[in-house]
């Protein structure tokens, strides 16, 4: 333990009880997010100081609990506003009517694949996070699994009881992987090519985790060798020294848009729509670009070490409405097939 | 109103003195909490369990589609084997610790019995992160996992393991508080018959300790049936009920099927009411008005080998918060050891858990004052007044419920039942009140029933004789059995503040920014894979309770110094 830390500590504690006096006289929105924690930071900041009098209270969960929560509590809504979470998951707030759409002022400058082509959107995105594989390369080596390329690798024997993935049910990431092997190998109510994919990959698969983010922290901590996951947590994994290498399968990329909507019945609409003309800016996307090699007003993000300069190239093309309408049928049958990985011993 | 009515009806009746009608509305006041805060969350739950979509009623279509599922029975069996194995090792393990503690002679008493409530300071999920560290894939002693023949500790064998541990203190509570009070007088019969140890021990110590036996299987148990911490950190794809219910609500949205099997998960609430309500009817007074109490004799190698286990157990809840500890500073485990306080500040600054922190501390010191007052005070009012029937057995019921009713379902429950918006009690939602009283039902039984222990140990004669001389029933209260029970009750405020710094499954759905409390941060943590910052900040909740505890230690002692003093034995 070093000194520096404890003083850095001090003084962090000591600016965080100053601010925190400041509180009070500002409107408050209560903004429901599925964003990482180390990213929530930069945004809110970017926020306060063009809209200083509005103060956001945030309330963070993985993308499942967040869409679980706003269905739950459909009938006495607490969220204002709804910021980072699953374009899949807003699609299917969007088709329960739970809503409220809104052009944000730099709606134009969003490209069109990345919002709701209605118009004005109920949703749009601000980002894309698509697959990665993190491959723990000191593992890999001591273990003799060698390094994935493709989705299909996946499948091969060396890869038994090594790989983690994210529980579609919980996980937006592990839903759009999920999505994403069904539009690209087939679905047909349970028959397709896609489900047959992932019956033989559930033999490989270790465990199935909670998060998008805890694959990739498992192989980089040297637990599984391969970790199922999303770029953003791949990239700051490897950028604090986690042995890893990031791996982005050759077949096609799922993906999912971290998006923007109002919800239905806020009693503080206009603060709500001054957050969504901010968060379309151009000034946010710069800070979402920090951390998404693509962002949805194209040419904002800066170029990410440890991701490919055509990685917007690789994804696949995502069919939202599909993915809202039939999460329920494709959670079910998911579940109905590998939820149960226990006593095969 | 009913007492006056039978009053009129049967007038040979003793006179009802209006002091125990206050009696009365106090009980009817805690039947009404519980009734808001227990009963009506619940009967949420089987309301939402039999709607469709709409609120159209489906009767058991959710039930009949959930036995179809073929995890089903999967789950159901593996809940019940798991919760059966732990109670096996736990219980005894447990029994012989409380035995030491006060049949034996042996030194550091109070020191080892401290240590064993380390896994009580902290989410019941630290000893799984530990366990994590210590025999994960990149565990320390992996190797010995896999000699004793288990391929790795994700699975039934962590969940086991590290529930042994989370259950631990609390059958020794129980355990400890039945072993206390024993009647030397009957050891002194026993051995003026000669009769031998071995015959001491099963004819006279165990039937004196057999109420607590079997309370503390129950309780551990449905503590390890209805925790889910633990089998969704270290359980990898071992799905037991609790969990299930967990993927059901939070990842499937399927609030209906969610209740469905919260409903199953109550089935022991059953059990466990008709065995306690046979039990009790069974047990009559230990500690009479006239009772010496027990004073272990010297016994070197009786007390050695007691020392021995003690320590021995003590050593592996120190391993087990000793390895949270050592890894929440380990820079980037397993890879780079060298200590920082990397994890600290992420956890405190990054992940707001500081002010977490503020808000538990607040639920914490609601829930041990307002919860003790509660739990005593209706404990108290069941065993010693008189009338009223038509209230006693639904708190009976009502108290005895929390013990088999998992946090999660009863957060559940509390959403059904406190956001709909045509509830008077809507307002309550999501504030640090409603969690408090929350954790105050969550863990209303194993403080009711410490209380019930205590009280059941005490004569009646006390009440007869106080009201013989015509004193109401709440100065014998304030004067006798409150100082008697005074021990009994810092245990429940430790209880009671301990456990609300550290739940996690009642709390998980009905925090809000404002309201989140510091276990949930790490629950979080754990769940996006930030091991290391989630073992950090369990460590610094194990502080705070450990602060708490000592302060309630310090109490304990001045209240046994100035209201223990008739009992004579070195207590």
């Amino acid at each position: 333990m070093r000194l520096p830390d404890l003083f850095r500590l001090g003084a962090i504690a000591s600016a965080v009880a100053f601010a925190s006096l400041g509180y009070a006289q500002k409107t408050q929105l209560t903004v429901y997010t599925a964003l990482e924690t180390d990213q929530i930071k930069a945004y809110e900041q970017g926020f306060y100081k063009a809209v200083p009098d509005i103060e956001i209270k945030w309330v963070r969960d993985s993308t499942g609990v967040v869409t679980a929560k706003l269905l739950a509590e459909k009938a006495n809504p607490q969220a204002d506003v709804i910021w980072g979470v699953a374009a899949s998951s807003l699609a299917l707030l969007d088709q329960q009517g739970m809503l409220d759409p809104y052009a944000p002022a730099n709606l134009a400058a969003i490209a069109p694949q990345y919002r709701d082509p209605k118009n004005p959107p109920a949703w749009w995105g601000m980002d894309v996070y698509g697959a990665t594989i993190c491959y723990n390369t000191v593992e890999g080596k001591k273990k003799n699994v060698p390094k994935p390329e493709s989705w299909a690798d996946l499948l091969k024997p060396a890869y038994k009881g090594q790989i983690v993935m994210p529980n579609p049910a919980s996980s937006g990431t592990g839903y759009f992987d999920v999505v994403a092997w069904l539009q690209m190998m087939g679905d047909d109510n349970g028959k397709g090519g896609g489900w047959k994919y992932m019956d033989s990959l559930h033999d490989n698969i270790a465990q199935y985790t909670h998060s998008g983010s805890k694959p990739c922290n498992m192989a980089a901590a040297g637990e599984y060798v391969v970790g199922i996951t999303f770029e953003y947590r791949g990239h700051k994994n490897k950028a604090q020294g986690a042995p890893i290498d990031l791996v982005f399968p050759k077949e096609g990329l799922g993906w999912d848009l971290e998006s923007f909507a109002i919800h239905k019945g806020t009693k503080k609409l206009a603060a709500a729509k001054k957050l969504a003309d901010w968060a379309s800016s151009k000034d946010a996307m710069a800070l979402y670009g920090k951390n998404f090699a693509v962002t949805a007003q194209p040419g904002v993000a800066e170029k990410l070490a440890n991701i490919p300069a055509d990685y917007e190239s690789r994804l696949i093309k995502m069919n939202f409405n599909y993915a809202a309408a039939n999460r329920e049928r494709i959670l079910a049958e998911w579940n109905k097939r590998y939820d149960v990985k226990s006593e095969k011993k | 109103m009913e007492a006056s009515l039978s009053l009129a009806a049967a007038p040979v009746r003793q006179k009802t003195h209006w002091t125990e009608r206050i009696a009365h509305v106090v009980l009817a006041g805690i039947a009404l909490v519980l009734l808001c805060f227990l009963a009506m969350p619940l009967a949420a739950i089987l309301v939402k369990s039999v709607q469709g979509k709409d609120g159209e009623l489906v009767w058991f279509a959710h039930f009949i589609d959930y036995a179809r599922t073929p995890s089903l029975f999967s789950s159901l069996w593996n809940s019940i084997w798991v919760s059966g194995l732990v109670t096996l090792i736990t219980v005894p393990l447990a029994f012989i610790f409380a035995y030491a503690l006060h049949r034996s002679c042996m030194p550091f008493k109070k020191l080892l019995r401290g240590i064993t409530l380390i896994p009580l300071l902290a989410p019941s999920l630290l000893s799984a992160i530990s366990l994590i560290y210590w025999f994960g894939n990149q565990g320390v002693l992996k190797s010995l996992l896999q000699a004793l023949g288990f391929d790795q500790i994700y699975g039934a064998v962590g969940i086991v393991f590290a529930e042994c541990f989370a259950t631990f203190p609390h059958a020794l509570m129980i355990l400890v508080t039945a072993l206390t009070l024993a009647d030397a007088r009957l050891y002194e019969a026993a051995d003026a018959l000669g009769t031998s140890k071995l015959r001491k021990f099963f004819t006279v110590t165990l039937p004196g300790a057999k109420y607590g036996i079997i309370s503390a299987a129950l309780v551990t148990f449905t503590l390890v049936i209805t925790d889910f911490g633990i089998p969704k950190v270290i359980g990898g794809s071992f799905n037991v009920l609790a969990t299930d219910v967990f993927k059901l609500v939070i990842g499937q949205q399927d609030f209906a099927k969610g209740a469905v099997v919260a409903i199953l998960l109550l089935c022991p609430a059953v059990l466990t009411f008709a065995v306690d309500h046979f039990v009790s009817r069974k047990q009559t007074a230990m500690l009479t008005a006239r009772a010496v109490p027990f004073r272990p004799r010297p016994s070197r190698g009786f007390d050695a080998l007691m020392t021995g286990y003690c320590v021995f157990i003590a050593i592996m809840m120190l391993a087990m918060l000793g390895m949270a500890i050592f890894a929440s500073f380990a820079t980037f485990w397993p890879y780079n050891l060298t200590p920082s306080l990397k994890h600290y500040i992420y956890g405190l600054i990054d992940n707001e858990v500081a002010e977490g922190f503020v808000n538990s501390l607040k639920m914490a010191f609601g829930t041990a004052t307002f919860g003790t007052a509660m739990v005593f005070l209706g404990a108290y009012l069941l065993a010693k007044t008189k009338g009223a029937s038509w209230v006693r057995t639904p708190v009976r019921l009502l108290a005895m419920l929390p013990m088999a009713v998992p946090g999660l379902v009863l957060g559940l429950g509390y959403i059904f039942f406190f956001n709909a918006p045509e509830n008077p009690l809507n307002g309550l939602y999501h504030t640090i009140t409603l969690l408090t009283l929350c954790t105050i039902v969550h863990f209303y039984t194993t403080g009711h029933l410490t209380a019930s222990t205590a009280l059941k140990s005490l004569d009646d004669e006390f009440e007869a004789v106080g009201a013989s001389l015509k004193v109401p029933w709440y100065k014998t209260f304030f004067r006798v059995t409150l100082p008697i029970c005074s021990p009994a009750l810092v245990d429940i405020a430790r209880y009671f503040f301990v456990n609300a710094m550290t739940t996690i499954s009642a709390v998980v759905f009905l925090y809000s920014p404002e309201t989140k409390v510091a276990s949930i941060a790490i629950l979080n943590m754990d769940e996006a894979g930030e091991i290391s910052p989630a073992a950090a900040m369990a460590v610094l909740i194990a502080a705070t309770c450990a602060v708490g505890t000592l302060l309630f230690s310090a109490l304990g002692w001045w209240v046994d110094r100035r209201a223990q003093a008739w009992r004579t034995s070195s207590r």
